[in-house]
């Protein structure tokens, strides 16, 4: 019986939940996980673009000319989802204009330019102490912190570390996976400075309230496993709550928040709702530190590490401040082998090729692949579906790929809509893994954004008929108000020509206060006339004749301007009758 | 034979009063199939199908007094959209009606402006801000570009401006495959990189 129940534990004691589906690509990571993290030299010219999360753009605050210093706020957050963003250096703003940013459009877009002055000068800075300060407060001002989801997703981390009556936060799931080939830069960040970023654990945990908090890392990374571990040794943590390092095999996509929460926990967060609607909550291991920074050194996000690879001499990581051009980073790999003909930005899997090399470095940059037809061959055509049913076994999310590409290649997007499409992460493992070469993905995104598109143009349809009917209402009231007035004033005339008598005593009454009144002026015209008589100038009495005469003279000279003026008003107005 | 009689006769009281009493209690205000009509067209209230709105252009439809190709704004997909919904033939846009354009805003050159108010009047959805000999401007999130205070203007100082393209209303674009000759490995495909 024991022996039974050892097999059973054996079995499915211990939690072993793979991945729903996924792939397995070559992994490509320890070609830049052979150098420290470096650092980039100060640009001469940073781009910050506004839209480098997600959610609304920030309000600008700074005005072209202005000078600012390192970690001056240069955009504050607007409404609810949104980040503010500040200047990663000292220098001078130029321009706040449309220019080219990392985004699939290849579209410019709203951007401050700042020119670097070199000197690296701080603005004024403190550290909070968040373990005695009231958490309202500390979330207010985390709204200026400008952090975001640092994982790739850039979501505003301010929103995420609310917590009210109806999310109640358990476990703090910390993701550090870094499933997607070729990125290493959380893995460098962990192996460097593990220490810190258990720092920033305390600080969502204490936000949080969380009893547990759990560290997902693959196990394609054992340095950094290793070195996380022995953080959480040493950090007072450990004695308050469950913290635990927990490693995961190597299967993409287990770096998907939903997909690390169902991992560590076994719990699978329902499509419709928040992953704080069970009690969890997930943090990208940067977002953490950036959070350790604000709070402990008042540094807002400034900066984030970035792994350049694949087709360049020296593939590393970098600490890259945001706004950096590609280019500089490229430089700092060593430069590009001679048949590079792309960079992807993000990993092999869910990048984007960039418009041009010129953009900057953003949020949501993990790392920037210089790409070469040895590296990824071009796909070969694409051949029809064979309903092989491949893509759905490795979709994550469980959906059926082949149908949601039947719906959406015919544009039958209710139905698409209806199979779940925006249930799917868009993480290509459907495509990585289809026989017949179809871009799978692609035709999901592009039915995505028709549908939006859609739902917008619904949205603006109903607003105007909303709007339109509210005017014709309006104007069949206004039209009613004055038919009334019209009625009214017959009414009151009819009433003024039936009672003359009432009239004529109003008119009687108006008589009598006019007579009164001229009266009252006339007494005071006459009391100033008689006061004028009495009074004579004072100075007068011992003046020489020839001052006499002079005053004289002036006295005549002002009696002739004053008829003069006199007799020019009274012809006007003889004109002016004349006129009439 | 007479107990069937009645009970056929009191089931027939029965039903009766359950119809009459479900006709007064669940009547249906309005004719719903002009909401449904009214609810595909794009309520711009531009009248290019010759009626003053779009309201009034669903009423005709629902009436047969007017066919379901006359919305230029709807464009085809609209065409499309009414056919199925009345269940018949699809038939081209009418071009007599005029030809779908891009989507636009009004943009009034505030330096022209005289402030006479006839765009406010002219304006289906209240979308014109302004007061008599104040300048005027457009709420351009409302505005649904029906060029309707285009003609009122007495110094023509309002221009359709075509809503640009940003990252913000971006859309993904369906996959097209070009066809290339074999021999050059082409460096724009990026559908698949492994």
């Amino acid at each position: 019986m024991s022996s039974l129940l050892n097999i059973v534990k054996q079995n499915f004691g211990s939690r072993t939940i793979a991945v729903n589906g996924g792939v397995h690509p070559p992994e490509h990571k320890q070609e830049s996980t052979k150098q420290p993290i470096g650092h980039l030299a100060l640009p001469k010219r940073l781009v910050l673009p506004l839209r480098q999360h997600v959610g609304n753009l920030p309000k600008v605050l700074v005005n072209v000319g202005d000078k600012v210093l390192k970690g001056q706020l240069l955009a504050e957050a607007e409404g609810n989802i949104s980040a503010a963003i500040h200047a990663p250096t000292s220098g001078t703003v130029v321009a706040i204009e449309d220019a080219l940013i990392p985004h699939p459009s290849g579209l410019p877009d709203h951007c401050i330019t700042i020119d670097v002055d070199g000197k690296d000068e701080w603005i004024a800075h403190c550290s909070t102490d968040w373990r005695k300060q009231d958490k309202t407060q500390l979330l207010e001002s985390l709204r200026d912190s400008g952090i975001v989801g640092l994982g790739g997703a850039a979501f505003p981390t301010q929103v995420k570390l609310r917590t009210n009556a109806k999310s109640h936060v358990d476990t703090l799931v910390i993701n550090a996976a870094e499933c997607e080939p070729y990125i290493t830069c959380d893995d460098m960040l962990m192996r460097e400075r593990a220490d810190q970023i258990l720092k920033g654990v305390e600080i969502a945990q204490h936000l949080l309230g969380a009893k547990q908090c759990l560290i997902g890392i693959e196990d394609n990374k054992p340095e950094a496993a290793e070195a996380m571990r022995l953080a959480c040794l040493n950090s007072p943590l450990a004695k308050l709550v469950t913290l635990k390092v927990v490693v995961v095999p190597t299967q993409y996509p287990s770096g998907d928040a939903r997909q690390l929460i169902r991992l560590l926990t076994g719990i699978e967060v329902p499509a419709d709702k928040r992953s704080t609607d069970v009690g969890l909550q997930c943090f990208n291991v940067a977002t953490l530190l950036a959070l350790h920074r604000y709070f402990d050194f008042g540094e807002p996000s400034l900066s984030r590490i970035v792994t350049i690879t694949g087709n360049v001499k020296t593939p590393a990581n970098f600490e890259v401040l945001f706004g950096t051009p590609v280019t500089e980073l490229v430089k700092a790999g060593g430069g590009v082998l001679a048949d590079t003909d792309d960079y992807i930005m993000g990993g092999p899997m869910m990048g984007f090729s960039l418009p041009s090399i010129d953009v900057p470095i953003t949020k949501a940059a993990n790392c920037i692949i210089a790409s070469a037809p040895n590296l990824f061959a071009p796909a070969p055509p694409a051949m029809p579906c064979i309903r092989c049913a491949r893509c759905a076994d490795v979709c994550p999310v469980s959906l059926q790929p082949q149908e949601l590409y039947w719906f959406s290649k015919s544009s039958n997007l209710e139905k698409a809509r209806d199979y779940n499409l925006f249930d799917c992460i868009e993480c290509g493992c459907c495509t990585y893994a289809c026989p017949s070469n179809i871009p799978l993905v692609q035709y999901y995104r592009f039915a995505k954004s028709e549908i939006i598109a859609q739902d917008r143009a619904k949205e603006a349809a109903d607003l105007a008929r909303e709007r339109n009917e509210f005017r014709l209402m309006r104007i069949e009231r206004e039209k009613q108000e004055r038919a009334e007035k019209h009625a009214q004033k017959a009414v009151g005339a009819k009433a003024e020509v039936a009672k003359p008598e009432v009239g004529s005593t109003i008119e009687a009454i108006d008589d009598a206060a006019m007579a009164a009144k001229k009266a009252a002026i006339a007494a005071a015209i006459e009391r100033a006339k008689a006061q004028k008589a009495t009074t004579t100038p004072q100075n007068v009495s011992d003046t020489k004749p020839t001052v006499e005469a002079e005053i004289a003279e002036i006295n005549a000279r002002r009696e002739a301007a004053k008829q003069a003026v006199n007799k020019q008003a009274g012809d006007n107005i003889g004109s002016k009758q004349d006129e009439k | 034979m007479l107990t069937a009689v009645y009970v056929m006769l009191g089931l027939a009281l029965v039903l009766g009063v359950l119809l009459g009493y479900s006709a007064l209690k669940f009547k249906v205000a309005g004719d719903p199939l002009v909401a449904r009509i009214d609810a595909i067209l794009p309520q711009t209230q531009c009248g290019q199908c010759g009626f003053p709105g779009c309201k009034p252009y669903a009423t005709a439809i629902a009436a047969g007094e007017a066919d379901i190709n006359q919305c230029p704004p709807g464009g085809d997909a609209g065409a499309r959209a009414l056919a199925d919904l009345m269940g018949m033939e699809y038939k081209p846009l009418n071009a007599e009606h005029g030809l779908p354009k891009p989507k636009s805003v009004a943009l009034i050159d505030e330096n022209t402006c005289i402030g006479c108010t006839l765009c406010i009047q002219a304006c289906p959805v209240d979308a014109i801000l302004g007061a008599a000999k104040h300048m005027h401007t457009i709420i351009a999130s409302e505005c649904t570009g029906c060029e309707l205070c285009l003609a009122p203007c007495p110094v023509d100082c309002i221009t359709m401006e075509p809503i640009a393209e940003s990252p913000d209303n971006w859309k993904w674009r369906y996959p097209v495959f070009e066809i290339k000759p074999a021999s050059p490995a082409s460096s724009s495909q990026t559908g698949k990189r492994h």
